[in-house]
C-alpha cells in the first residue's frame, strides 16, 4: 500500500481579511474552512499558495507564530499568481501547504541578543514574522532596532502596525526611511544601506537583514564597514520553486536548496554558494 | 542461477504478463529501441538501449498529481491518487538500473513522492547485462559494471539461453512463479560472458574517463572555469540531453483548466530551459552559459555532495548520441579544471 501522505496536495485556506498596505501590496489573512489557522510555523518559513487554474507560489509567512488564530501574508502584486490574488474578495477560497524551510534561529542564536532588523520595501514581509515573535517573548531578547525603508510613504508595508505598535513598544528603536522627499513626510530621506551606516549601530549584536537584491549587498557591506562580521548577519533568499520540498530543483543554488536547506541563511554560508540567487 | 532457452522465450513472457504488464525494449519503425507492453509476437529488441531511459516507468514525462473544482469562491481538492498495478520492465541496462538508484535519493527522500514511490513499490526490475557496450558507453567512469547489472532478476543473455539470478525478495517471487518455464544451471557460461564484456569494456574509447577531479566541495574551484563559456557557446537550449537522461528529474507543476474543472500536472522540466528560473523579477540564470553550467555541476558537484560522494551521472551515453551540437558530459568532464585532451 502507499503512503497517502502526499505534501503536494494542499488543503483548503479561506481569505477572510485582505488588507491595502500600498499600491501594490496586500496582506491576507487566511484560515481553514473551519476557521483555525492552517499549520503551525516558525518566523521566516513560507507555504504555497494557489488558485487552481492560476498556479501556485511560495510566499513567506508574515504572521508570527504566537499568533495562533489566523495566518497572514503580505503579497507584492508582480506576477501571474500574484496579480490574481490581489483582485480577488474576501471569503474567497485558496489552497496552502507548508511550513517550508529553516526558520530564523529566534530560539538559539538571537536567544539573549541585542537584535537589528533591516528591510527595504516588501523585504519586510518575512521579518514581521521575527520582529512580532520577538516582541512576543520580548524578555528573551535585547534591545531591538529596526532600520525599514522604501520608495515612498505609501509604499511602507505595515505603515499602520509600525507607528501604533512597534514605535510605543519599550527597548525598541524603529528608523523609518523614504527614497525621496515628500511633502507629508518629516523623517528620514534616503536608501536604507547609507541609513544604516549613518546610524552606526554598535556591533554587539545580531543582524537580520531582507529586500531587493541591490539592498542586501549594499547595506551587508555596510555593516561590515561598521564591524560587523558576516557569521552576525543573517538573511532569506527566495528563488522559483514549483515543489518547495527540495526535489523539482528549481531553487537549487550550489548544492543547496533553497526551500529546504534555507530560505534563512547566515550570511558567511552565502559566501560559499555561487552567486546564482 | 536457473535458465531459460531463448525458444521459450515468448512462453517465459507470457507468464510474466499473466502476473503483471510486462514492459521490453522492442524494435520500432523508426529502427529504435522503446518499452513496449509484451504482446503475442512482440520480440525482445538486439539494441545496446532504448532511446528513453527507464525513468518514465517510475517518473513519467507528464502525470496528473490532482484535481480541482471552483465554484465561485469555493474549491474542492480532489485526490485522484490510485494505487498502482504490479508491472515489471524487462531488459533494463546496468546505467539505467543505477539511474533508479539516484532519483531514489531525490524522491523518496523525506517528505516522499507518494506518486513515484507508489510506481516503484509495484515495478519489478529485471535488468539485462551488456554483451557489446558501445563506444559512447562510459558506466565505468562511475563504478557501474555493465556485465553484472543490479536489479531485483539479473538476466544474462547468451547466444542460446536466457540466465536469470533473483537478487530481491520481489525477484525471488517473480523467479518463483517461473520455475516451470526455467531450470538449475551451472555459471559457466554467465562467467564466460562477463570475461568477454570486461575485455571488450577495456577497448572502449572512453574506458579511461575518469571523474576523480570531480565531487562535493569543489563548487568554487569548478563555477567559475572559463570553459563553461566555450563549452556552451554552441548550446541550443533545446533540453534534448536533460530529457534522454536517466538521472535528470527536475519538474514543473502546472495547472490546465480543462472547462469543467482544474487538472493540476507535472511534467517534466530541464535547468536547460531560460524560464526555468525566470522570476516575476528576474532571472538568476540569465544566459545559457549559467543554464549549461547549472547542469553539468549539478551531476559532478552538487549532487555528490549531498549524497556521500556518488555522482549524478550514470554513463549511459545518450546525450552523447543526442545532442544536436555534440556537445555532452565527457566534453565537459575533460574540459574543465584546464587540463584539456
Amino acid at each position: 500500500m502507499i503512503d497517502m501522505k502526499e505534501p503536494l496536495i494542499p488543503v483548503l485556506g479561506v481569505v477572510t481579511d485582505i488588507r491595502t498596505d500600498t499600491p501594490d501590496v496586500k496582506t491576507f489573512r487566511v484560515v481553514t474552512p473551519d476557521g483555525k489557522k492552517p499549520f503551525k510555523h516558525m518566523p521566516g518559513q513560507c507555504a504555497m499558495l494557489s488558485m487552481p487554474g492560476i498556479g501556485e507560489a511560495l510566499f513567506s509567512i508574515t504572521s508570527s507564530p504566537t499568533n495562533t488564530e489566523f495566518m497572514e501574508f503580505s503579497i507584492k502584486k508582480c506576477g501571474c499568481v500574484t496579480e490574481w490574488l490581489h483582485h480577488m474578495e474576501v471569503g474567497q477560497q485558496i489552497t496552502i501547504r507548508g511550513p517550508y524551510g529553516n526558520a530564523f534561529p529566534v530560539d538559539t542564536a538571537f536567544a539573549g541578543r541585542d537584535l537589528l532588523f533591516i528591510a527595504g520595501g516588501i523585504g519586510l514581509a518575512p521579518l514581521r514574522s521575527v520582529i512580532n515573535y520577538v516582541r512576543h517573548y520580548r524578555d528573551r531578547y535585547g534591545k531591538v532596532d529596526i532600520v525599514y525603508g522604501s520608495r515612498s510613504k505609501g509604499d511602507l508595508v505595515d505603515y499602520k502596525e509600525i507607528v501604533d505598535e512597534w514605535c510605543k513598544d519599550a527597548g525598541i528603536n524603529v528608523y523609518l526611511t523614504i527614497d525621496r522627499e515628500q511633502p507629508d513626510w518629516d523623517g528620514h530621506v534616503g536608501f536604507v544601506p547609507n541609513y544604516v551606516k549613518e546610524l552606526g549601530f554598535d556591533t554587539n549584536k545580531t543582524a537580520v537583514l531582507c529586500g531587493p537584491p541591490i539592498m542586501i549587498k549594499f547595506t551587508l557591506a555596510g555593516l561590515q564597514e561598521l564591524g560587523f562580521d558576516k557569521t552576525q548577519v543573517y538573511t532569506t533568499l527566495e528563488l522559483r520553486m514549483k515543489c518547495a520540498l527540495g526535489k523539482c530543483g528549481r531553487c537549487n543554488v550550489g548544492a543547496k536548496y533553497v526551500c529546504k536547506d534555507g530560505p534563512v541563511f547566515r550570511c558567511d554560508e552565502l559566501d560559499t554558494l555561487p552567486d546564482e540567487y | 542461477m536457473r535458465k531459460c532457452s531463448l525458444t521459450a522465450l515468448d512462453a517465459l513472457f507470457a507468464k510474466m504478463a499473466e502476473s503483471a504488464a510486462l514492459y521490453l525494449p522492442v524494435d520500432g519503425d523508426d529502427g529504435r529501441a522503446h518499452y513496449a507492453q509484451w504482446q503475442e509476437g512482440l520480440h525482445l529488441s538486439d539494441a545496446l538501449n532504448t532511446v528513453r531511459s527507464a525513468k518514465d516507468f517510475f517518473f513519467p514525462q507528464t502525470e496528473n498529481l490532482m484535481a480541482f473544482k471552483v465554484n465561485g469562491k469555493t474549491i474542492e481538492i480532489i485526490d485522484t491518487r490510485t494505487e498502482a498495478d504490479d508491472f515489471i520492465v524487462f531488459g533494463v541496462r546496468a546505467c539505467d538500473v543505477r539511474s533508479f538508484d539516484i532519483l531514489d535519493t531525490v524522491f523518496l527522500a523525506e517528505p516522499a513522492d507518494s506518486y513515484y514511490a507508489n510506481r516503484r513499490a509495484h515495478g519489478v526490475i529485471i535488468s539485462l547485462a551488456c554483451t557489446r557496450p558501445a563506444e559512447t558507453c562510459f558506466c565505468s567512469t562511475f563504478g557501474i559494471d555493465a556485465s553484472t547489472p543490479a536489479g531485483d532478476v539479473v538476466c544474462w543473455k547468451t547466444d542460446d539461453a536466457l540466465y536469470m539470478e533473483a537478487k530481491t525478495e520481489k525477484g525471488s517471487a517473480l523467479m518463483a512463479a517461473l520455475a516451470d518455464l526455467t531450470e538449475e544451471c551451472d555459471t559457466d557460461a554467465v562467467k564466460a560472458q562477463q570475461a568477454t564484456t570486461k575485455e571488450r569494456m577495456a577497448k572502449l574509447p572512453l574506458a579511461d574517463l575518469t571523474a576523480d577531479k570531480f565531487g562535493g566541495g569543489k563548487t568554487m574551484e569548478f563555477f567559475s572555469d572559463p570553459a563553461w563559456a566555450t563549452l556552451s557557446e554552441a548550446c541550443l537550449g533545446c533540453g534534448t540531453c536533460t530529457f534522454v537522461c536517466p538521472t535528470c528529474q527536475c519538474y514543473d507543476i502546472k495547472d490546465f483548466d480543462t472547462g469543467h474543472g482544474v487538472t493540476r500536472l507535472r511534467c517534466w522540466d530541464s535547468c536547460m530551459y531560460s524560464d526555468f528560473t525566470k522570476m516575476a523579477h528576474g532571472n538568476p540564470r540569465l544566459t545559457q552559459v549559467e543554464r549549461f553550467r547549472q547542469r553539468f555541476m549539478h551531476k559532478l558537484v552538487y549532487y555528490p555532495e549531498n549524497n556521500g560522494g556518488v555522482f549524478g551521472c550514470v554513463g549511459c551515453g545518450r546525450c552523447l548520441t543526442r545532442c544536436p551540437i555534440s556537445m555532452n558530459i565527457v566534453k565537459v568532464m575533460k574540459n574543465l579544471g584546464g587540463d584539456a585532451k
